[in-house]
């Protein structure tokens, strides 16, 4: 039935590519529209007077989220008459500073790495953010997020949407079958991996391979363990270089990190050795899990959507996902994550509108009910999250509990953060030592 | 072919008649050759071969086995086609950003081409002062990477030129598709360098007689370039085209700079950098997306090789 349905599509395609094209072009935005005097535009009253205006975004999420994305503003559009526009690549990190150097910076950009933003901000390039939008933004997320945006007392942007990184992915149905538990700390989490060890089935699966990228993954396990042995205020401490790299702190979590993935008995599930998991795609690396060659897989929330198709990620589902358990439960929980900023280069009357919508609790509610989408915003009402998996993830993200810290390597220097940090982490897999790899990291910081 | 000494004009025996290129034509004709040659092709096709069965594989398969896979258990599905042609962001728009790309790549292929060719022309058989400076000026520029000059031409549309708070050339502000003729212009000058100085060469060693014939009957040097010069270096600007189109059917840097990701300007490849998701999720789409785009250079390198092979001999043979 598809198939013939495809090959229909490809002939039509084929023949009429050209012309479609052609029709293709078309699309328009329904500007002035009639509907600004409605009930649904009454919460939109403060971000009038801006009809017709233009907002250009541009960010690194493409494809259906990017779509997900313009649906999620459309109403907002609809009822200010300000056009947004937003272009997602790639290439974002790499596109952004030469289109600002150049010149042709966009209105807003969704930057995930703080380190990028401060880079922008200490340039002159970045536009503080207005008064309602630092108002909106204090009053929906927490110190610990807007901290991040905030450079030399300046305060640049609201975050946007998060992801949650302190992730365990198991099989419920695994779990339930053999009669294992959801471990609620470090030590029943190694306790439950010998006990699967000794059932002759490897517990953990990983992959780091990512392209250019390769590495990263590992940096996550490495910056989860070290907030978990050494606690927030020294990981803090580690982020902007207040100690060394290699700090004996350092070194004892990159060893219990260790204690993990250079097991032999422990990884890699599904995939081989130790080294296989330097050539395992991230993509790929938590699939075993679902035929069973592997029980345990660290991987952020946004691994939801990385599953085969048709696996069922739900609590009672094929897959699901524990928060990756504290050591000593009593010091709080310490969650590490990522997420966008949203930070603008021009101050005009319509982008300052846009950018303090995006911090709404309006937004938030708005984007979380069309699915796959997590952020810490506190006016996020559970009920419209729909995935179970993003409901966990803001669930912890609001817990007050929670210490949240962000991915240390969108912190650091690029040179460090998204180079030799990774490139360290893969020779540590391949069977380099620590104090090794921490030492050629630490020497690459810039001075 | 430096090597070979060179045969002594065409009045002397038969065996002997062989020109250069005619031994090497003897030569690339023995069994061994061939048969080499058959092993390269088929060894250098394997991986595009590999992507091909791909492209009509399951998502899931792709995933997790080899492509040669197939061969013991044949699943077949147009899915990846589906994908890529019209589902995504919004159906059907894959078609748009193939029209994009031509609209792009053909003037970006034809302006460097109509300037070359009279540039060539100009530094080759026009006599003017410091015209050898002109022509190593044009050729040492071949030496800049275009990474280089991204950001300064970026500004060059965006701000101008201002000289000492003087404004000398004002602000492009080009909206939409107008920016079309940003990337145009960006290609131009990015080719200019090496198309001026492969013509050069070509249009160099025209026999200058020609020239002298033409000007004695009173033709002028527009006349000589129309009528003389341009029908003989048909073959390289063959050759040129062909390497300008690739070169730009296939560029992605300078396109996301200039022309920018959206669906107005953005030609394919912007698209197919897309198209994995903002994740990498959906990466077996890529097996299709990349066939999809091969399709039209391939039309364009079949239909003009026979000029590529001729250009390309034309020039290294002749002397």
């Amino acid at each position: 039935m598809a198939f013939a349905r495809s090959r229909q599509a490809l002939a039509i395609a084929g023949v009429l590519g050209l012309a479609l094209g052609a029709t293709a072009c078309g699309t328009g935005n329904d500007k002035g529209s009639d509907n600004t005097g409605s009930a649904e535009c009454s919460q939109y009253e403060k971000y009038k007077g801006n009809d017709g205006k233009k907002v250009t975004i541009y960010s690194s999420i493409r494809e259906i989220e990017a779509d997900r994305l313009d649906q999620s503003w459309k109403q907002f559009e609809d009822c200010t008459g300000i056009d947004i526009d937003h272009e997602g690549s790639a290439e974002f990190e790499a596109q952004l500073p030469v289109r600002v150097d150049g010149g042709n910076a966009p209105d807003i950009a969704f930057i995930p790495q703080p380190g990028l933003l401060k880079r922008f901000a200490d340039g002159g390039k970045l536009k503080e953010a207005g008064a309602d939008t630092k108002a909106m933004a204090e009053q929906n997320y927490s110190p610990d997020w807007l901290k991040y945006s905030t450079v030399d007392g300046k305060f640049y942007g609201a975050p946007l949407g998060s992801n949650v990184k302190s992730f365990v992915w198991y099989s419920p149905k695994m779990f339930q079958e053999k009669g294992w538990k959801v471990p609620e700390s470090w030590d029943d989490l190694i306790k439950l991996s010998d006990e699967i060890a000794g059932s002759g089935t490897k517990p953990w699966c990983a992959g780091i391979e990512s392209g250019d990228a390769t590495g990263w993954p590992a940096t996550d396990w490495i910056e989860d363990v070290l907030l978990r042995t050494a606690g927030p205020e020294v990981y803090d401490q580690w982020t902007t270089h207040g100690i060394p790299f290699n700090d004996p702190k350092v070194a004892e979590a990159v060893d219990r990190a260790g204690s993990i993935l250079k097991n032999e008995k422990y990884v890699n599930g599904g995939f081989g050795g130790v080294k296989s998991i330097a050539t395992t795609s991230f993509q790929e690396a938590g699939t075993p899990i679902t035929t069973g060659k592997c029980a345990l897989h660290r991987q952020a929330s946004f691994y939801a959507n990385q599953w085969p198709e048709g696996t069922k990620v739900a609590e009672d589902g094929d897959v699901f996902a524990f928060y990756f358990p504290a050591i000593d439960p009593a010091q709080g929980k310490p969650v590490l994550g990522g997420g966008e900023f949203v930070a603008a280069f021009a101050d005009r009357p319509e982008v300052q509108a846009v950018q303090t919508y995006l911090a709404s609790g309006e937004y938030a509610n708005s984007r979380a009910k069309i699915g796959d989408w997590v952020s810490a915003n506190k006016k996020l009402d559970l009920n419209n999250v729909p995935n179970p998996v993003d409901k966990l993830s803001v669930g912890i993200l609001q817990d007050p509990k929670t210490q949240f810290r962000f991915d240390g390597s969108d912190l650091m220097p690029a040179a460090v953060g998204a180079g030799t940090f990774w490139k360290g982490m893969v020779d540590w897999i391949n069977g380099k030592d620590t104090a090794t790899v921490l030492q050629g990291i630490e020497s690459s910081w810039p001075k | 072919m430096t090597t070979a000494t060179p045969t002594v004009g065409v009045g002397a025996q038969p065996p002997e008649k062989l020109t250069r290129a005619g031994r090497v034509r003897k030569r690339l004709n023995s069994r061994t050759a061939t048969v080499v040659s058959i092993v390269l092709a088929l060894l250098w096709t394997v991986p595009t071969f590999g992507l091909f069965v791909s492209s009509f594989r399951p998502a899931d398969q792709i995933k997790t086995t080899g492509w040669w896979t197939f061969f013991g258990d044949p699943q077949f599905t147009l899915e990846n086609y589906q994908q890529v042609l019209f589902s995504g962001s919004s159906s059907g728009r894959l078609a748009s950003y193939f029209i994009n790309s031509l609209a792009i790549t053909i003037p970006s292929v034809l302006f460097p081409l109509a300037f070359a060719s009279l540039a060539a022309y100009a530094l080759a058989w026009i006599k003017f002062r410091g015209r050898d400076w002109v022509y190593i000026g044009i050729f040492a520029l071949q030496i800049v990477p275009l990474q280089m000059a991204l950001v300064p031409l970026l500004r060059f549309f965006s701000t101008g030129v201002t000289v000492g708070g003087v404004q000398i050339l004002p602000a492009w502000d080009l909206v939409d598709e107008q920016k079309f003729a940003q990337v145009w212009f960006a290609h131009t000058c990015f080719a200019l360098p090496f198309a001026v100085y492969l013509l050069h060469n070509f249009v160099s060693q025209l026999p200058g007689d020609l020239m002298e014939a033409a000007r004695v009957d009173g033709a002028t040097h527009p006349k000589i370039f129309r009528t003389i010069v341009l029908p003989l270096i048909t073959p390289a600007l063959a050759a040129i085209g062909i390497f300008q189109f690739l070169w730009v059917w296939n560029d992605l840097l300078v396109a996301l700079i200039f022309a920018g990701g959206t669906s107005d300007t953005a030609p394919l490849t912007v698209r197919l950098a897309e198209l994995a998701g903002t994740r990498g999720n959906e990466w077996q789409r890529l097996t299709a997306g990349a066939f999809v785009s091969i399709v039209v250079p391939l039309i364009v390198f079949l239909s003009l090789q026979r000029y590529f092979v001729r250009g390309l001999l034309a020039g290294s043979v002749k002397g």
